[in-house]
């Protein structure tokens, strides 16, 4: 049943025009692990139904892949298969050098935000079953790629730190007897969303204006700011700390309410509505009437 | 260390077909605002022939000066009645998605974003044809 099927084809290269579909599964085959023998006889005996996968492919050490271009799967299509699933499936059966991240498999981890179909999403929480095919994979956008669907998270992780994404407070308030740092449930309902955030990237990967601004500190790390800045056990100083970050001139301002975020955040943080809130704060901090 | 593959703004305009109702609104928005910062030179220049007719009682009670007879003139022109009607869709839209984005703003219906994106495209279509009896009346082709 596990069938052959690595026929990768120069679909989308046209920075590489050299690139020919008959050269690419040989190298394919030796970086493989040799597996792939013949394709055609293989393809005939895939049964069932099968998923269709366009996978990027960029390895900067391999001759043949240093431009990008896309590979064709098809893997058996079971029920309940997420993309997740089908690339596993890819690199299990098929070519062993398919890269990329994935940890824990039910969207807690935050480490397989791919581009697909045109949209970023959690490879792990999209089933295949609602996507068309051929399914289109790709890594996030606006990020640079360091090997198939692998991209640098560096910048995005140095713009979550900007914001200090940790609890801060000098002195503990005593609470009667007990040195607990109390919070109230309506305190913690405020923000409960914002606390779902696990770093995978998608929002600022769909952030037009974090594309455009390297500086913008983008939709996951204000949110982050967002969570600590109406925590109410943060004392008032540290609240205005945290503005200070979030209202400078690549802060909160730069977002201009697209909702491209919050289309994509998988675990449904509502950014926007976050980062409107923050400005909102920042006004208002601001405000003199005198 | 190795080195890795800047794909550039692939999201971008190529993929429109994919833009989500905000991404629509932002991009009209900004559309409409440059037309209407435009709109706002020819009209500084179409007014200014009032300075030239200024003063001139005769020619303003026989409606032959310079202001006149160029308002008069473009009137008469098909193609600026058929720009009128597209200034007034182009400034409707622009008012309804302000009125939108101060929404926004004021974090009231975020949920609800691009329902009202959606409600200020039909009403601005909505107005737009009910304003074309007026702005073509009369128009000496």
């Amino acid at each position: 049943m596990s069938t052959q099927q690595a026929e990768p084809e120069t679909q989308e290269a046209p920075e590489d025009p050299e690139m020919k579909g008959a050269e690419s599964p040989a190298a394919e085959e030796q970086k493989g692990g040799g597996m792939v023998d013949d394709h055609a006889e293989k393809k005939a005996e895939l049964e069932g139904e099968t998923v269709h996968l366009k996978v990027f492919r960029y390895d900067p050490e391999v001759e043949g892949k240093q431009e990008p271009r896309f590979d064709d799967f098809h893997v058996p299509f079971e029920k309940g298969m997420t993309v997740l699933d089908s690339v596993m499936y890819a690199r299990d059966e098929y070519d062993s050098s398919l890269t990329f991240r994935h940890s824990c498999r039910q969207a807690v981890c935050g480490s397989d935000a791919f581009f697909v179909n045109g949209k970023q999403r959690l490879g792990c929480k999209t089933q295949i079953s609602d996507l068309e095919q051929p399914v289109r994979i790709e890594p996030l956008p606006h990020q640079e790629v360091v090997k198939d669907l692998v991209v640098d998270m560096d910048h995005f992780y140095d713009q979550m730190h900007t914001v200090e994404p940790y609890f801060q407070d000098e002195d503990t308030p005593p609470v009667d007897d007990l040195d607990e740092q109390r919070q109230s449930p309506e305190n913690r309902e405020k923000i409960k969303m914002s606390s779902r955030c696990i770093w995978c990237g998608a929002c600022m990967s769909s952030c037009n204006i974090a594309a455009g601004d390297n500086e913008y500190l983008g939709p996951a790390a204000i949110n982050k700011a967002y969570k600590f800045a109406m925590d109410d056990r943060e004392g008032e100083e540290i609240k205005e700390h945290r503005l200070r970050i979030l209202e400078q001139e690549h802060g909160v301002w730069r977002c201009q309410t697209q909702f491209s975020c919050t289309e994509v955040c998988p675990k449904d943080i509502p950014l926007t509505e976050h980062i409107q809130e923050l400005k909102r704060e920042a006004v208002k901090k601001n405000l003199k009437f005198w | 260390m190795s080195q890795s593959y800047n794909r550039g703004l692939i999201e971008d305009f190529g993929r429109w077909k994919e833009f989500s109702a905000g991404m629509w609104a932002w991009i009209f928005h900004k559309f409409t605002g440059w037309i209407l910062i435009g709109y706002l030179f020819t009209h500084i220049a179409v007014l200014s022939t009032s300075i030239g007719a200024a003063g001139n009682e005769a020619a303003i009670a026989n409606e032959t000066d310079v202001y006149t007879t160029t308002l008069g003139g473009l009137e008469g022109l098909f193609l600026i009645r058929l720009l009128e009607v597209g200034l007034l869709a182009v400034a409707v839209f622009h008012i309804l998605n302000g009125l939108r984005l101060l929404m926004v703003d004021l974090g009231i219906g975020l949920e609800a974003q691009d329902k009202s994106f959606y409600a200020s495209l039909v009403l601005t279509g909505a107005i737009t044809v009910a304003s074309v009896p007026t702005f073509l009346t009369g128009v000496g082709i």
